[in-house]
């Protein structure tokens, strides 16, 4: 099926309307791999001012009492730390790497909708500024925290709505980019690329995109909802008029449960490139990899409710939500078992994409059992709302997300760049955010264990020397990124060794065929696959 | 420069914290200093909680040394440089199947343990005694809908001064954890709590009781505890609620049934002499100065001691011509019902005829609205009028 829809440029068009020049490359930016350096940039700058807020609520944390900003301030940063970091960074840098590698992995020329890739990510700038502004509109930005649960959205001021319309249209971005990636996948892939030959980036990205497709129009329901409770006097979420608080949270709940998987089922695609390149030996149970991935996304949308234990949901309920949630560790337990056979008896090395996937491992297995323990119903009461569940996800979405990511961009930078990184750099890099990552979040599973709500821009002072900890660890954390930056600017302006087509010599796949860096058009012929 | 200032100003406290936190001690019924893990607590479902967890991490704690034992080993033995010829295999059924079945087989032992928990946790029949617990924005409201306290009702707010929390004075034991008027309740009796919200949905959390049940806003829920021990247990609101979220603590006393009796019988009491006398006709002075001190326990959070508030979500009161200024009638219903789609609450059920009178007769006399506008004094009579 691939071989007849596989997309041949005509003879002579090829080039003719090659790299527009200035800002018109990027602006009308119609390549692949240009939309996806920009995809890559802007998040990683939505990174740093996520990280920013991030370092200004952790300031206040240091030490109890009220020293730098009031509540109401403290509140506007832990939410809209959150929403940078879910819809600006880790979204779109997904995206970004899948815009760079997926054509280059199924043999295509270019994804299957160049313009609407365009557009899709022009959105982003434009929702980034609405949640950039809305800190400096009278009332400042939503505080009502990330998840925006109803009432208390009605309560806030415009600074909301500009959270609903930038998380529309960063909804729109997304779904836009999930059918790109689903057309491509289906119908680019290159003569005898079956499905079942696909690298298994693909395949994750594959079945995130359809996750997207499912759960983003929910999202874009429920921020709807609240707008016209807002402004248009519906009263959806208000009981007083027959409406339901609860009703908000299981329409968020079913967006935002899967939403957990779109920011790690691409994550494990890179890992899955990463391990077997640096342990020199195929990846081991590659289909029960794919079968696990489907399993995992299948299962998303039947747990949402987990994140709910607290509401009063009937026994049956907390029931039903505890076991379906703890099956989910069962296929994820079977892609970390499959990451650990293949690095057994293999020949391994240890390069910088080695460390951040070893690293990977290590804390998303923390975050993974955090994640069952809190499965477990009578526990998650306990620790619901605490600082247990900010060091849970803290585990799963920055050192499973980002630092499968980090292992990507190094694994991939030679071909993007064409220059080798600084393997010193980015030793550096990784040792210390590996150490600073442990320090910022390993103590929030006591406090939250000892009881300390999330939330609070104050606490007992007994808890006070682990939040200094933590302060501590997010400093350091957040200034050792600096060093990625560096790295990256290092390559790109050449300042390396120049890379081969394929700088590691375990590494298989078509992206390896290719020149580093990669030329502008690459697979305008399809290649034969084997 | 923000980052670059909060790193300074970081280092700077953490010379001066570190010297205050060497005296703090564990607090009684609330945190230890550091404190690792779960507390068993005092009652039954605590402990349950807290074996649950241990089980748990000791599973998953074994199974994570299973696992990167293998990966280390890997690491020292399956180097490069000590096992050059990488082995070819990347299948084998047998093991597949092994690591499927038996992480479903441990995680179906986890949750038999855990099923019971949740059964009894959900229980609240035959209880002894029920008190309905009402969220405010940023404040408890305790009711006893049954037994010798049946009808006595109080609110519970913050005791720890604002000059603590600004640091301007040292933090007291309690820091965060104390209320004017703790929730009073027998030893070793099951106590119901039924829950709502007066405004945005709240969380009633008390570590030591294994207890945490959100509020909500038009909904009742319930959840219930049998403390087994008599003292003092605090926990906090655990659901954002707003600017003052990380300010309504939760104090719980928990008493012989003797003194309990005598607590209720007092307070059953109290009650009966505290008459709210619509019919009175007061001073403006007097009402000014009771006002006052309504205004601060229950409108300071968001309009402000300046009666400036925090525009556009917390309005002015000082100079407010279309409430403050203007005739008695829509200041008295706004406060008697609060101010639909804002945060502005109804004090319908939370302050009596005298206190709303004295209260808006405040505003009226404060700050710059002294001799402006119109009606500077409420009588009781005018909010029972339109009560």
């Amino acid at each position: 099926m691939s071989s007849v829809t596989v997309d041949h440029i005509p003879a002579g068009e090829g080039h003719a309307h090659d790299t527009p020049k200035g800002w018109r490359r990027w602006l009308f930016a119609t390549n692949h791999k240009d939309i996806g350096t920009m995809y890559l940039v802007f998040s990683l700058a939505m990174l740093f001012e996520g990280g920013v807020l991030a370092l200004l609520l952790r300031t206040e944390l240091f030490s109890p009492g009220l020293q730098f900003f009031q509540p109401e301030l403290f509140n506007q940063f832990t939410t809209m730390h959150g929403l940078i970091m879910i819809f600006g960074s880790i979204m779109p840098a997904f995206v970004g790497f899948a815009n760079w590698m997926i054509p280059l992995q199924i043999g295509a020329s270019d994804m299957a909708f160049a313009r609407m890739n365009n557009f899709s990510f022009w959105l982003l700038p434009i929702g980034a500024t609405l949640f950039t502004v809305s800190f400096f509109v009278p009332g400042g930005a939503n505080a009502a925290g990330w998840t925006m649960y109803a009432p208390l959205t009605l309560q806030m001021g415009p600074g909301m709505d500009f959270t609903i319309f930038a998380v529309h249209i960063l909804g729109a971005s997304s779904i836009m980019g999930a059918i790109n990636i689903i057309v491509t996948v289906l119908n680019m892939r290159a003569p005898g690329m079956t499905m079942m030959k696909m690298p298994l980036f693909c395949w994750t990205w594959l079945i995130t995109a359809y996750l997207l497709l499912a759960i983003m129009p929910v999202l874009a329901a429920a921020v709807t909802m609240l707008l016209t409770d807002r402004h248009f006097g519906t009263a959806f979420f208000n009981a007083a008029a027959g409406g339901d608080p609860v009703l908000y949270q299981h329409v968020f709940w079913f967006f935002g449960h899967p939403e957990v998987y779109v920011m790690i089922l691409p994550a494990f695609g890179i890992i899955s490139a990463v391990i077997p390149a640096f342990s020199r030996k195929p990846l081991f149970g590659y289909p029960s990899m794919v079968y696990a991935t489907a399993a995992i996304a299948i299962l998303s949308f039947l747990v949402w409710a987990h994140h709910m234990f607290t509401t009063g949901m009937p026994i049956t309920g907390q029931l039903y939500f505890m076991y379906a949630t703890m099956l989910i560790s069962i296929p994820t337990g079977v892609k970390i078992f499959n990451w650990v056979a293949t690095m057994w008896r293999g020949a391994l090395t240890f390069e910088t994409p080695m460390l951040w996937g070893i690293g990977f491992l290590f804390v998303f297995v923390i975050g993974g059992f955090t994640g069952l323990i809190v499965a477990v119903a009578p526990v998650d009461i306990a620790v619901h709302d605490t600082y247990y569940i900010i060091a849970h996800f803290h585990y799963v979405m920055v050192a499973g997300s980002l630092f499968a990511m980090y292992a990507g961009a190094y694994y991939w930078l030679p071909k993007w760049t064409g220059t080798m990184y600084d393997e010193k750099l980015g030793k550096l890099h990784f040792w210390s955010s590996m150490i600073s990552f442990n320090i910022t979040f390993f103590p929030m599973h006591f406090l939250g264990l000892a009881g300390m709500p999330r939330r609070y821009a104050d606490y007992a002072a007994q808890f006070t020397d682990f939040n200094m900890m933590a302060t501590i660890g997010a400093f350091w954390f957040g200034f050792s990124q600096l060093i990625l930056v560096w790295v990256v600017i290092k390559a790109v302006r050449g300042r390396g060794e120049p890379a081969p087509a394929r700088p590691w010599d375990g590494a298989t796949g078509l992206e390896w065929t290719v020149p580093s860096p990669a030329p502008h058009h690459t697979f305008e012929t399809p290649p034969e696959v084997k | 420069m923000k980052t670059l200032r909060g790193v300074l100003g970081a280092g700077a406290l953490a010379l001066w914290s570190g010297l205050a936190c060497a005296q703090v001690q564990d607090m009684p019924g609330g945190p230890r200093v550091n404190q690792l893990n779960l507390t068993g607590g005092v009652t039954e479902i605590a402990r349950s909680i807290q074996w649950l967890h241990w089980m748990l991490l000791i599973v998953c704690a074994v199974i994570f040394i299973g696992v990167f034992g293998t990966v280390i080993y890997s690491i020292i033995m399956h180097r490069r440089s000590r096992h050059p010829v990488p082995a070819k295999f990347h299948e084998h059924l047998g093991v597949e199947i092994a690591w499927t079945v038996v992480p479903f087989i441990i995680v179906v032992g986890m949750a038999l343990p855990a099923t019971r928990t949740v059964v009894a946790m959900k229980d609240t029949t035959n209880a002894d005694l029920t008190v309905k617990v009402t969220g405010y924005q940023w404040k408890w409201g305790y009711e006893y809908v049954d037994g010798p306290a049946q009808g006595v009702k109080f609110l519970s707010t913050l005791a720890t001064p604002r000059a603590q929390i600004e640091g301007k004075e040292p933090r007291g034991p309690y820091y965060l954890m104390e209320v004017d008027q703790p929730l009073v309740v027998p030893v070793n009796k099951k106590v119901r709590i039924v829950l709502t919200s007066n405004d945005v949905i709240h969380a009633w959390m008390v570590p030591d009781f294994g207890v945490k049940q959100d509020a909500m806003p038009g909904f009742l829920r319930d959840t219930w505890f049998r403390a087994e021990q008599t003292g003092t247990f605090r926990g906090q609101c655990a659901e954002l609620c707003g600017k003052d979220h990380a300010f309504m603590p939760i104090v719980v006393k928990v008493v012989e049934q003797a003194e309990y009796d005598q607590w209720a019988a007092t307070q059953v009491s109290a009650l009966a002499g505290a008459g709210d006398d619509a019919g009175k006709v007061w001073e403006s002075a007097d009402l000014v100065a009771s006002g006052e001190k309504v205004y601060a326990s229950h409108c300071v959070a968001c309009h402000q001691a300046n009666g400036q508030g925090m525009p556009p979500v917390f309005p002015a009161l000082d100079g407010s011509e279309a409430y403050v200024l203007a005739p008695m009638k829509e200041q008295i219903l706004t406060v008697l019902n609060g101010h639909p789609g804002t945060a502005m609450a109804a004090f319908r059920d939370q302050l009596n005829n005298t206190e709303i009178a004295s209260v808006i007769t405040y505003t009226r006399n404060a700050w710059s609205n002294a001799g402006k506008g119109e009606d500077p004094v409420v009588q009781p009579s005018d909010v029972l009028a339109l009560r």
